[in-house]
C-alpha cells in the first residue's frame, strides 16, 4: 500500500543554510506520528515540504504517492499550522464552512466545531476569540474536509496547561477514528500521550524513530534525583550514569543501573537528601538523545 | 480514483466569492469609504454647479459630466483598493500559507476575488447614481445610463491587475500609502475632479499617458461629452496598460512564490 507521507532522502537548504540533511521517512496510513526536535531542527521543514508549501533541494517528497501539489493528494489533508492567520472580520461558522467547501466529503459543520469545543463560538467573530479558541478554530479548519491525515504544526503552542490537555484529547478523539495524525511538537509529554511512534529530528537529521518506549529504554530507565549541597565532581567520577544534570543543589542522574548508583553513592559516603528514583521520560530520554548528538 | 476524490468547483466559488465578500464588506475602512467617497465628492464639487452647462452652449450638464468622472473613480478606486490593499495584508497575516495548504484552486481564488470586487465596483454605482439622479438633478438617456455602466465596469479590469501588483509589491503596512500616492495624484491629474483644462499646463502634458485618463475619457464620451480621441483609442490605451499591469503582477506574483514557496 502506498505510504500516505514520504519523505525520500529528502534535503533542503535556505541559502547556506542546511535545514533537513538527508531525511528519509514513510508514515504509513492509521500511524499516529509525532516528530520531536529542539527549535530549528527541522520539523516544520519536513512538514513543509510534506505539503508542498516548500520544494526539496534534493530528494523528494510524496503525499499519497504523488506529488504533495497536487489537489487530488491534497483533498485527502488536513493542515494546522504555526502563525498563518485567518481573516479577523468572518465568523467562525462562515469560515469553518468556506473550508469545508474545498473538500470532497467534508464533515457536518456542526460536528467539525464541536470536536474543536468551538460550539459556543459558533457565530463569533475571529476577532473576538482568545488565542486558544483561536488554535481551535484551527483545528476546526484542519479536521472540516474529513482529512484521512492530518497535519499538525505545534498545535498547543501558547496554550496553558489546561487548554494543552484538553487540545490533546481532541487530537486523540480524531486519531481513534482511524485516521493518521502527524504532529511536530517539543511538548514532550505529548509525543509521548498521543503517538505510536517518535521521530527525533535534530539538526536536520533523524536521530531516533522508534515508539516512545524504545526511545525511553534506548537511553535510561531510572532518574534518580536528590538534593546534596556538598557535591563535587569527583562525587560522580565512574558512576553507571547516561546523563547528568545539577541545577541548585539538585542532581539527577540518568541510569540503568539505579541500584547499583545510589550503592556505590552511599559507599563514598556522600551526604544526600530528598530521594528520588522514577522512570525517566520522554523528555530526559530526548535530552540524552539530543546531548548524545552535540558531542558528535 | 472516484469521480469524488476533489471538491465540485461551483459551490466552492460561490462560497469563496460570498467570503470574499463578506470580508470587505465587514471593514469600515474599505466599505463606508469605497461607497460614501464618491458620493461625498459629488456632493461637494458635483450638485452646486450641476445644472450648468458644461461649457457654454452646450446641452451636457456639469451633473452628468461630473457624475462620469466620479463614476469612473469610484470604480477604479475599489479595485485598487479591494485588491491593492487587501492581498497585503493577507500576505502580511500569512494567510496565504493556510491557504496554499488546502485543496483550493488558485484559480477559483482569483476569479471570486474579481467577482467580489466587480460586485463591489457595481455597489458603488448603485449609490451614485440615484444620488446624481436626485441631488445633482442629471437626466440621461436609458442607453446613456447602460453604455455608462458597462463601459466603468469592463474598463475597469485593468485595475485589477495594478491593485493585484501593488499587493504583491508592497508590504502590509506601505501598501495605504503606495495606494494614496498612486491612485490621487493620478485621478487629479487626469481631470476626474477638475476638467482637464483646469490643470496645469505640464500636466495638461502628461495626462493623456494617464490609465485613468483613458478612463475617464470612456466615461465622458459615454454621456456625450467631448473627448480629445475617439474611443476605440481610448479602449486600445487601456487594453495596453491591463497587459502591462497583468505582467507585472504576474512577475510580482512569481517573484513571492520563489521567496516564499520554493
Amino acid at each position: 500500500m502506498t505510504p500516505a507521507a514520504q519523505l525520500i532522502d529528502a534535503t533542503k537548504k535556505y541559502g547556506a543554510v542546511e535545514a533537513l540533511k538527508g531525511v528519509t521517512l514513510n508514515i504509513e496510513l492509521g500511524e499516529v506520528v509525532a516528530m520531536l526536535g529542539p527549535n530549528g531542527a527541522g520539523k516544520t521543514t519536513s512538514i513543509s515540504l510534506l505539503l508542498g508549501l516548500r520544494k526539496p533541494s534534493s530528494g523528494r517528497a510524496l503525499l499519497f504517492g504523488l506529488d504533495p501539489n497536487n489537489l487530488t493528494a491534497r483533498s485527502r489533508v488536513g493542515v494546522m499550522l504555526q502563525e498563518s492567520g485567518i481573516p479577523a472580520m468572518l465568523k467562525v461558522r462562515e469560515i469553518v464552512d468556506l473550508f469545508r467547501s474545498y473538500y470532497p466529503k467534508p464533515l457536518p459543520g456542526d460536528r467539525a466545531i464541536a470536536m474543536a469545543g468551538l460550539e459556543e463560538k459558533d457565530g463569533a467573530l475571529v476577532k473576538e476569540l482568545s488565542g486558544g479558541q483561536r488554535q481551535r478554530l484551527y483545528f476546526a479548519l484542519a479536521i472540516c474536509g474529513d482529512p484521512e491525515v492530518l497535519f499538525l504544526d505545534e498545535p498547543t503552542v501558547g496554550m496553558d496547561v489546561e487548554g494543552r490537555r484538553s487540545f490533546i484529547e481532541r487530537i486523540a478523539d480524531f486519531a481513534h477514528m482511524g485516521r493518521t495524525v502527524v504532529l511536530t511538537t517539543h511538548y514532550l509529554e505529548e509525543a509521548d500521550q498521543l503517538a505510536k511512534r517518535v521521530v527525533v529530528i535534530d539538526r536536520g537529521v533523524v536521530i531516533a524513530d522508534a515508539s516512545p518506549e524504545e526511545i525511553k529504554s534506548k537511553v535510561a530507565g531510572k532518574r534518580v534525583r536528590f538534593s546534596a549541597p556538598a557535591l563535587t565532581e569527583n562525587d560522580l567520577e565512574g558512576l553507571p550514569i547516561t546523563g547528568a544534570t545539577t541545577t541548585n543543589n539538585t542532581v539527577q542522574l540518568l541510569t540503568n543501573e539505579p541500584e547499583a548508583v545510589l550503592r556505590e553513592l552511599f559507599r563514598r559516603g556522600l551526604e544526600i537528601s530528598e530521594l528520588e528514583v522514577a522512570g525517566a521520560d520522554l523528555e530526559d530520554a530526548f535530552i540524552a538523545l539530543t546531548s548524545r548528538g552535540e558531542a558528535r | 480514483m472516484t469521480a469524488a476524490a476533489r471538491a465540485p468547483i461551483g459551490p466552492m466559488l460561490v462560497r469563496q466569492t460570498w467570503t470574499e465578500f463578506l470580508k470587505l464588506w465587514r471593514v469600515p475602512a474599505f466599505s463606508a469609504t469605497s461607497l460614501a467617497l464618491p458620493v461625498m465628492f459629488y456632493a461637494f464639487i458635483g450638485v452646486g454647479q450641476a445644472s450648468q452647462p458644461l461649457t457654454r452652449g452646450s446641452h451636457i450638464t456639469f451633473g452628468a459630466y461630473f457624475l462620469a468622472s466620479m463614476a469612473v473613480y469610484a470604480v477604479a478606486n475599489v479595485m485598487i483598493f479591494s485588491f491593492g490593499i487587501s492581498v497585503a495584508t493577507e500576505r502580511g497575516m500569512k494567510m496565504d500559507l493556510l491557504m496554499r495548504a488546502t485543496p483550493l484552486p488558485p484559480q477559483v481564488y482569483l476569479l471570486s476575488r474579481c467577482i467580489t470586487a466587480i460586485v463591489f465596483a457595481a455597489l458603488t454605482l448603485v449609490v451614485l447614481f440615484p444620488f446624481a439622479y436626485v441631488a445633482g438633478g442629471v437626466r440621461l438617456d436609458l442607453s446613456e445610463w447602460f453604455t455608462l455602466t458597462y463601459r466603468v465596469l469592463l474598463g475597469s479590469i485593468p485595475f485589477i491587475a495594478l491593485g493585484f501588483a501593488i499587493g504583491y509589491l508592497s508590504g502590509p503596512n506601505s501598501a495605504v500609502a503606495v495606494v494614496n500616492l498612486i491612485y490621487l495624484p493620478t485621478a487629479f491629474a487626469s481631470g476626474l475632479f477638475f476638467p482637464r483644462g483646469l490643470l496645469p499646463d505640464i500636466i495638461k502634458l502628461i495626462s493623456p499617458y494617464l490609465p485613468l485618463y483613458r478612463f475617464g475619457q470612456l466615461g465622458w464620451d459615454a454621456i456625450g461629452a467631448p473627448t480629445s480621441d475617439n474611443v476605440a483609442t481610448d479602449w486600445l490605451y487601456l487594453a495596453a496598460y491591463g497587459v502591462a499591469f497583468f505582467a507585472i503582477a504576474v512577475w510580482a506574483f512569481r517573484r513571492e512564490e520563489g521567496r516564499k514557496f520554493s
